[in-house]
């Protein structure tokens, strides 16, 4: 299997209806991608593909052949993730890539009903997702942000 | 690698006529298309099917174009794609509604209409609107193309008029006159199968179909005739009740079902029907 993982170019034998969260986790060991449910209901394995959120647990290998996938590893310093931290937007955590990378396909400054339909697939059990929204509506291009 | 993957096989068309060789060849084989139902059952290792067919890389299978009034959905549209497409809004709203309460925004990029359709469960949320729009369903085998209108698809609970050998290569959606209407309820707003989903379209000759309360997806010809012959809604709903037959199961009970279609054809008559405000204002 071929295919550009967080902007690199990735070549790695596996079976063609491996789940691309297991090709993600146990032969590329980027654990930042967590399996939830398995099922596609909680949205914890959200990777994006071609910049689309996907659920990791539901795409065979096959289908990521020759496509971008980008996981949590792949943002560096990403406005939200300093977002998410300062506004506690995460609190255990496994729900927390996912999010983000769910965010990330909004582009910057979503509106608040932008940001509940785009999060609609992502199950957050600790924070009853105000502090996500908020999180999200205070990140801002790293530029701008303050130093602290 | 998980067990549940380790003795199947994978095969690969590269194009819809080499698909078709292979279903002809292996009807066994079961296609794959956005995968978001059948991985669900694959994790849980519940999926008897020892060969899939490949079918996301065929482009062929994708598209939507509009024709003489008819809408046709390549099989392999995504949800995503049905509620972007200027087509669809213009012409099937009603589908556009059905495709953004599907799952989450992860499902709508994977899932696809062909999916759904071919899935067969009598929940899946594009079918009530495909039985109300009397869609068309395009299938291809090698020994040619078939077209069997949607009502008659569905021969039974997830069985279908589909011979082992043919793939469903696209829906001819003709664009229904009268005002569409959608509603789905349940447990949630998102990723939620459907408790009892609807499709209706308004007018003086409506058509609606109810999905979660038979074996299959159903039309209600007879309560559309009450309506059409100016029956009360009450008549309406009385007759309703002998042709939707729900059960109790994981996600509802037969009881609530029946209440809560009652209320639905309430409302969706309200909203469409010549009495609405719509029609009152010279629609």
């Amino acid at each position: 299997m071929r295919f550009t993982l967080n902007g690199k170019r990735t070549r790695v034998d596996v079976h063609p209806l491996a789940r691309l969260l297991d090709v993600l986790r146990e032969e590329l060991h980027l654990t930042g991608t967590k399996e939830g449910c398995g099922e596609g209901e909680c949205g914890a394995c959200t990777v994006l593909i071609d910049g689309h959120p996907v659920n990791a647990c539901l795409v065979p290998a096959a289908h990521a052949e020759g496509a971008e996938v980008t996981t949590i590893e792949g943002l560096r310093a990403h406005p939200l993730q300093h977002a998410f931290v300062e506004h506690g937007g995460a609190q255990c955590g496994i729900c927390t890539p996912g999010m983000i990378l769910a965010a990330v396909a909004l582009g910057p400054k979503p509106s608040r009903k932008a940001m509940q339909a785009g999060l609609a697939g992502n199950l957050c059990r600790c924070t009853g997702y105000s502090a996500i929204y908020r999180s999200i509506e205070k990140a801002r291009p790293a530029r701008k942000r303050k130093r602290r | 690698m998980p067990v549940t993957i380790r003795h199947r096989a994978l095969l690969s068309p590269r194009s819809l006529k080499d698909a078709l060789r292979l279903r002809h060849e292996e009807p066994d084989a079961m296609p794959l298309a956005g995968c978001t139902d059948i991985y669900v059952a694959l994790n849980f290792g519940t999926l008897p099917a020892r060969g899939f067919l490949n079918l996301w890389t065929l482009d062929a299978l994708r598209g939507i174009d509009v024709l003489d009034g008819v809408v046709r959905i390549g099989a392999l549209t995504t949800y995503t794609a049905l509620i972007q497409s200027p087509i669809v809004a213009r012409h099937l709203p009603m589908l556009v509604a059905a495709s953004r309460e599907v799952g989450g925004p992860q499902i709508q990029h994977r899932g696809t209409i062909g999916g759904n359709v071919a899935n067969a469960s009598p929940a899946g949320d594009t079918l009530p609107v495909l039985a109300v729009a009397q869609a068309v369903v395009e299938l291809h085998s090698v020994r040619g193309l078939r077209l069997v209108p949607f009502t008659d698809f569905y021969t039974g609970y997830r069985t279908s008029a589909a011979a082992p050998d043919e793939l469903i290569v696209a829906l001819h959606v003709p664009t229904p006159q009268g005002r569409q209407w959608f509603r789905k309820v349940g447990t949630r707003a998102a990723q939620a199968i459907s408790k009892i989903v609807i499709a209706g379209v308004g007018g003086r000759q409506p058509r609606i179909a109810f999905g979660s309360v038979a074996p299959t997806v159903v039309r209600l010809p007879q309560t559309e005739r009450v309506l059409a012959s100016g029956g009360t809604i009450l008549e309406a709903q009385q007759q309703m009740q002998s042709e939707i037959s729900p059960i109790d199961d994981v996600r509802s009970t037969a009881a609530y079902r029946r209440q809560v279609a009652a209320n639905l054809l309430d409302e969706f008559w309200r909203a469409t029907g010549p009495g609405s405000a719509r029609a009152a204002r010279g629609r």
